[in-house]
């Protein structure tokens, strides 16, 4: 008799699987189409009325009417108290657009005004210099503003979309491992599809593996579709470009399988499919709203925080953001995959005990 | 039946769920190449005796041996010369025939042409169709298709014929008999008498979990035409079926 494989076996359940996958409307809109609708509402939202945030150096002069006249226009707004070091930081990132520093002129009823810009928000920048530009030919001013020197950060322009792609991608890879993997193991159980298989000389493990690398499968293409997407329609930024978004496969890959963790515990524990979405949700959605998807969790108020920072799609988001925005590396990142694998084997020893075969 | 090799060994099994006894002390042989069929009313244990011999489920006493291999330590070899066809059992969402039968080449490791394997159930114009999409019959036909993949020495049917037409039925009887006639061993369950009558070579009736009467069906007629048996009426020479036949024609239609 010919030599048993398992291999042969696990790979044409996956192949199976994926094939199901692929002509299942509800994967197909929970992984791309959800995603990409927030991340079209949110591209396009991102512009909203024009704000230049202006940070006051330290050493600065404050009562001067430069200062004055610019808080005047309604325009800006200033940023003020804070070191030198922070604003720095803060304008790298462009959260502020340009660091302002005015000083009276030694000997002089004149002010000298530094301005720095930031590379991260040219458009603004620019917006402030012909701000500037117009106080120095005021006429009531000109006497007292003897020079304007100006000077640009180097800094990457942080959009919307490098704050919300990364973390659409997350709750796509949540919902694809949760309640694909439920609806799955649910219905190939009660359909009696998995004691048919078991009819065969299949492993349980080749089962189990066969879906995992579909539904992995499945997962990372619409990672991929949503990260290059995002990329070319909306700039999304990738520091290093094809070792970012490999980076982010990576991540996502580790994501899915945590999260498939979940969808096999509430597989074990739904009687019938019509469970499946509550129970689903109550997995989900807390993520979707906490986790930092759609706001930054420092925006939330201070108790709900430790809940967020309880929740396994935080760190998935926020290795996401580092990865890809700040151009961060797989080990730079260790804590976040550190605390996700341990969620993993949590998630992994109920599953054990919670799943069932028939 | 010539040769009377057994492939199949039930000694004394016994099957309990907590309170219940579903199976007991059931003992009988299949023999090679044989049409076996297993008789008897809804729950008495018809299935449960199928499922231990198909290493589906565990059994609380007894032995069984299928071609020389034993349920409690060679599973996965009996599961490799089987093949097996469950009542109600569904198929993998989404694929089609010829998808379906490659993954279960896959599942058994078996080298097959799906399209030969549609040819053999008379199934080839449904390559493409989804298996949710198929008539009742065709859906027994296609379950018998799985089960051939591994060129299994012992099918298990399970009340294939349930719920079809009686074209359908006796269509499913010839492939049935096909199958037998290239020597495979067929084990088969069913509610219909005259199914197993035509079909089979022996029959066991089971009743209460325990066989009460394991021979030719010929023999188990004549026995109790013996002991004084008389049916309440003439028998005609043909039955409403043969009407419905020859009315609507032996051509079955999906």
């Amino acid at each position: 008799m010919k030599q048993y494989s398992n291999t042969k076996a696990t790979l044409a359940l996956a192949k199976a699987s994926f094939r199901s996958i692929m002509r299942s409307p509800s994967a197909v809109v929970f992984t791309l189409a959800f995603p990409l609708i927030f991340i079209l509402v949110f591209g396009f939202l991102g512009g909203g009325g024009t704000h230049i945030d202006v940070g006051i150096a330290p050493n600065s002069d404050v009562n001067n009417p430069v200062i004055g006249t610019l808080e005047k226009t309604g325009m800006i707004r200033l940023v003020k108290n804070k070191s030198q070091a922070d604003l720095t930081r803060l304008l790298e990132k462009g959260n502020v657009d340009a660091v302002i520093d005015v000083h009276r002129k030694i000997n002089s009823v004149a002010y000298s005004v530094n301005v720095a810009y930031t590379s991260a928000s040219r458009d603004k920048g620019g917006i402030l210099k012909s701000v500037l530009n117009n106080l120095f030919y005021d006429k009531q001013l000109k006497p007292s503003v003897a020079e304007i020197k100006e000077s640009t950060v180097e800094g990457r322009e942080y959009k919307t979309i490098d704050f919300i792609l990364p973390g659409q991608l997350g709750f796509s890879l949540l919902s694809t491992g949760v309640f694909g993997t439920a609806f799955v193991f649910l219905s190939l159980r009660q359909t009696l599809v998995i004691k048919r298989f078991f009819a065969t000389p299949v492993k349980r493990s080749s089962i189990v593996i066969g879906e995992g690398i579909a539904r992995i499968g499945f997962a990372l293409i619409g990672a991929l579709f949503i990260i290059l997407l995002g990329h070319f329609f909306f700039g999304f930024t990738l520091v290093h470009g094809a070792l970012t978004v490999l980076n982010m496969l990576i991540l996502a890959t580790l994501g899915v399988i945590v999260f498939m963790g979940f969808g096999f515990i509430i597989s074990g524990i739904a009687k019938n499919e019509s469970m499946v979405p509550p129970i689903s949700n109550i997995v989900t959605l807390p993520q979707f709203l906490l986790s930092g998807t759609f706001f930054s969790i420092e925006a939330f108020p201070s108790w709900l925080q430790p809940i967020s920072r309880a929740l396994p799609l935080t760190y998935l988001n926020d290795a996401m953001r580092k990865v890809a925005f700040e151009g961060q590396g797989l080990w730079d990142v260790k804590q976040q995959i550190l605390i996700l694998i341990i969620w993993g084997i949590g998630i992994y020893a109920v599953a054990v005990k919670v799943f069932k075969w028939e | 039946m010539e040769t009377k090799k057994a492939i199949i060994t039930v000694n004394n099994l016994v099957k309990k769920y907590d309170d219940f006894v579903a199976v007991q002390d059931l003992s009988f042989e299949v023999y090679e190449n044989e049409i076996f069929g297993l008789l008897g009313p809804n729950g008495a244990g018809k299935t449960t005796t199928l499922e231990i011999i198909e290493t589906l489920r565990d059994k609380t006493s007894g032995e069984i041996i299928v071609d020389g291999f034993s349920v409690d330590k060679q599973a996965q070899e009996i599961k490799q010369i089987i093949g097996v066809q469950l009542q109600a059992a569904g198929y993998y969402p989404n694929l089609n025939l010829v998808e379906l039968l490659e993954l279960f080449a896959g599942l058994y490791g078996a080298d097959i042409k799906p399209m030969e394997m549609l040819e053999k159930v008379n199934l080839q114009d449904k390559a493409k169709a989804r298996y949710k999409a198929l008539s009742g019959g065709q859906k027994q036909r296609f379950s018998i298709a799985t089960t051939l993949i591994n060129q299994p020495k012992i099918i298990f049917l399970d009340e294939p014929t349930t719920g079809l037409d009686p074209q359908a039925r006796r269509n499913l009887w010839d492939l049935i008999t096909d199958i037998r006639s290239n020597g495979t061993t067929v084990v088969i369950t069913t509610h219909y008498m005259d199914e197993a009558e035509q079909l089979c070579d022996r029959v066991a009736f089971v009743e209460r979990g325990q066989i009460i009467a394991l021979d030719t069906p010929d023999q188990l007629i004549d026995n109790l035409v013996n002991s004084g048996f008389e049916r309440k009426k003439e028998v005609k020479k043909a039955n409403l079926e043969d009407v419905f036949i020859h009315l609507t024609g032996k051509e079955w239609r999906e």
